[in-house]
């Protein structure tokens, strides 16, 4: 762990990454609706302006003109909150992109409940799961700034739509360089244990590895799981996790509905039954507060993580001692 | 220009896309009719496609917003050689890529639309490509009147003219009917010509079933830098007396007597045509 560094929103380090890649390869284009403040584009549309098309605030324009542009051959980004981009424009997302087989990369940023105290309406809680039922669209959740910086790499020269989700605010490196960080579609195991798997992605992340950390001075051992591409989701990785540990934590900044536990449930319950937990957000509205209250409340946080170890061991015990 | 031969083709067409709707006993059949003189002029006269080469870079783009009028677009496309003409028969068949809407299978077919008010933001995302690239290709792209209640039509309308398209056109079939009746009843969207030129477009009003105008205002040089609306007026219907301006035909199949009727009242309008 490079304890050392700044730690560094995810979204910078994409839109640093993709200036730098659009410098070198003119046919990617930036699609933004008002918000190259919050996805900090700004560096990107006064450096590229040729490659820049604000489109003001009309998310749902904003996706049919990526769509346009992808037809004419470009590499379109295009850049938006995740809680409107993924709300407001999903029918054009539906067909003109998935529909239609565009090649445009959907960025969602400050996903979650990043925005915290705003409310509701800029939390996006739902986004995995509208965009995991789209057929062939990929989604990525990056963990660091390296591994945001490797997704964008890669985005740029994969042909499909892809939908990428960042928080908001700054997180510690869990990557050592951005090289090893990401393979699309495969699994990265960030830390070896046989007593529980942990399966998280994005920001989470940190967090997971926090909560082994402190565990395994109590000589617990939990595997964490790094499930960077939500889908295609690993189901070998995830197979042989519940094989190896008998009981999988799966921990989301999103719904209980639809997201990564119910990707990784899909797994456990038709091919290897183990006992599982979804530490999500419940069925309501979050409470009010800011991110980090918001996170807390409902016990995503490291110690929050170790508490749910703690009670799957049990259910683990109950499970063998039954089979 | 020869404008028999357009009219004599928007003819054809009509039996055609007719016949394919009674053979599946499916469609759309009264939007279908309403805008077969808009397709024709541009398929047989204006855009540069080539049908051998569908995806050639260099190609003029269309995109029919108004989705559900596809019957007249594959009658087109197959006659224009895109896809073998046989396929019409199996129009909203079991793995028939000629499904109820435009689709990317089709050759020919830009973008899938069937939900209204996507294709004008497509095209505007088109004519931003067209232009940063310094190309001559052209946009295209067909509207209902009804779809005009859409918001995201005016999203797409006010960014056409803050991007300065004058390489795009797009073509209103104003047809004054939708599925629930009289679009003036249902949403009344107003003066379309005073609503787009306010959003920055030059707009133009023409009879959507007079070849030669629609051909001759399709020809004519579009200001580099403004978007151009066509206002066309249309019979939902046209051509056939008992679907003309009826909302019920919206997606009505004729029956055995009403398809014969149909042929008729065309094949005289044919020999009105071929006289002169």
């Amino acid at each position: 762990m490079a304890d050392t560094v700044k730690p560094e929103p995810c979204r910078k380090a994409f839109t640093r990454k993709l200036t730098e890649l659009a410098a070198r390869d003119r046919n990617i284009m930036v699609v933004c609706s008002d918000a190259r403040g919050s996805v900090t584009l700004t560096d990107f549309a006064e450096k590229l302006p040729e490659q820049f098309v604000e489109t003001g605030i009309a998310e749902q324009n904003e996706v049919g003109i990526a769509a346009g542009l992808a037809n004419f051959g470009k590499q379109a980004f295009v850049c938006a909150p995740a809680c409107f981009i993924s709300t407001r424009s999903l029918e054009q997302i539906k067909i003109d992109v998935v529909y239609s087989a565009s090649n445009v990369k959907i960025v969602g940023v400050s996903g979650g409940v990043s925005y915290g105290a705003l409310g509701f309406s800029h939390h996006s809680l739902h986004d995995l799961a509208v965009m995991n039922t789209f057929p062939g669209m990929a989604v990525l959740l990056p963990a660091d700034r390296l591994q945001a910086e490797a997704m964008t790499e890669w985005m740029a020269s994969y042909k499909g739509p892809v939908y990428m989700r960042m928080g908001r605010g700054a997180v510690p490196d869990v990557y050592e360089n951005s090289r090893d960080s990401f393979i699309f579609g495969q699994a990265n195991t960030l830390r070896e244990g046989d007593d529980v798997c942990i399966i998280a992605a994005g920001e989470m992340l940190s967090k997971a590895a926090a909560a082994s950390d402190m565990l395994r001075r109590e000589k617990i051992n939990v595997k964490v799981l790094d499930m960077h591409t939500i889908k295609p989701i690993d189901a070998d990785a995830i197979r042989n996790a519940a094989r190896e540990t008998g009981a999988v934590l799966s921990i989301e900044e999103h719904s209980q509905f639809g997201g990564l536990g119910s990707a990784v449930s899909d797994i456990i319950i038709q091919d290897t039954p183990v006992p599982m937990k979804i530490l999500a957000i419940p069925d309501e509205i979050p409470v009010e507060g800011e991110s980090a209250d918001i996170c807390s409340h409902y016990g995503l946080t490291p110690d929050g993580i170790v508490e749910e170890v703690r009670a799957l061991l049990k259910k683990k015990a109950g499970f063998r001692a039954e089979s | 220009m020869d404008y028999t031969r357009l009219q004599l083709k928007a003819a054809e067409i009509r039996k055609k896309l007719l016949t394919m709707i009674y053979q599946v006993k499916n469609g759309h059949t009264g939007g279908s009719l309403s805008s077969v003189e808009i397709l024709t002029v541009l398929y047989y006269s204006i855009m540069k496609i080539d049908p051998k080469n569908p995806l050639d870079p260099q190609r003029d783009r269309f995109i029919m917003s108004k989705g559900h009028s596809v019957e007249g677009l594959y009658t087109i496309l197959a006659d224009r050689g895109f896809f073998p003409e046989e396929e019409l028969s199996n129009f909203y068949g079991y793995r028939s890529r000629l499904i109820g809407h435009p689709s990317v299978k089709v050759p020919g077919i830009e973008l899938n639309t069937g939900a209204l008010g996507h294709g004008l933001s497509c095209a505007v995302g088109m004519g931003i490509a067209a232009k940063r690239d310094s190309s001559s290709v052209h946009m295209y792209c067909v509207m209902g009147d009804g779809e005009q209640a859409e918001g995201s039509v005016w999203e797409a309308a006010m960014a056409a003219a803050h991007f300065r398209l004058g390489n795009l056109t797009a073509v209103i079939d104003q047809n004054h009917l939708q599925i629930s009746g009289k679009t003036e009843d249902v949403m009344d969207s107003g003066c379309l010509k005073d609503k787009y030129e306010s959003f920055g477009w030059y707009v133009k009003q023409v009879d959507g079933h007079n070849v030669q105008a629609l051909n001759e205002m399709l020809e004519e040089d579009q200001d580099p830098d403004t978007p151009l609306l066509i206002l066309a007026d249309t019979i939902k219907g046209k051509g056939v007396s008992f679907m003309e301006n009826a909302a019920e035909w919206h997606h009505r199949v004729p029956t055995e007597g009403q398809f014969k009727q149909a042929l008729n009242e065309i094949d005289s309008h044919i020999k009105e045509i071929q006289h002169g």
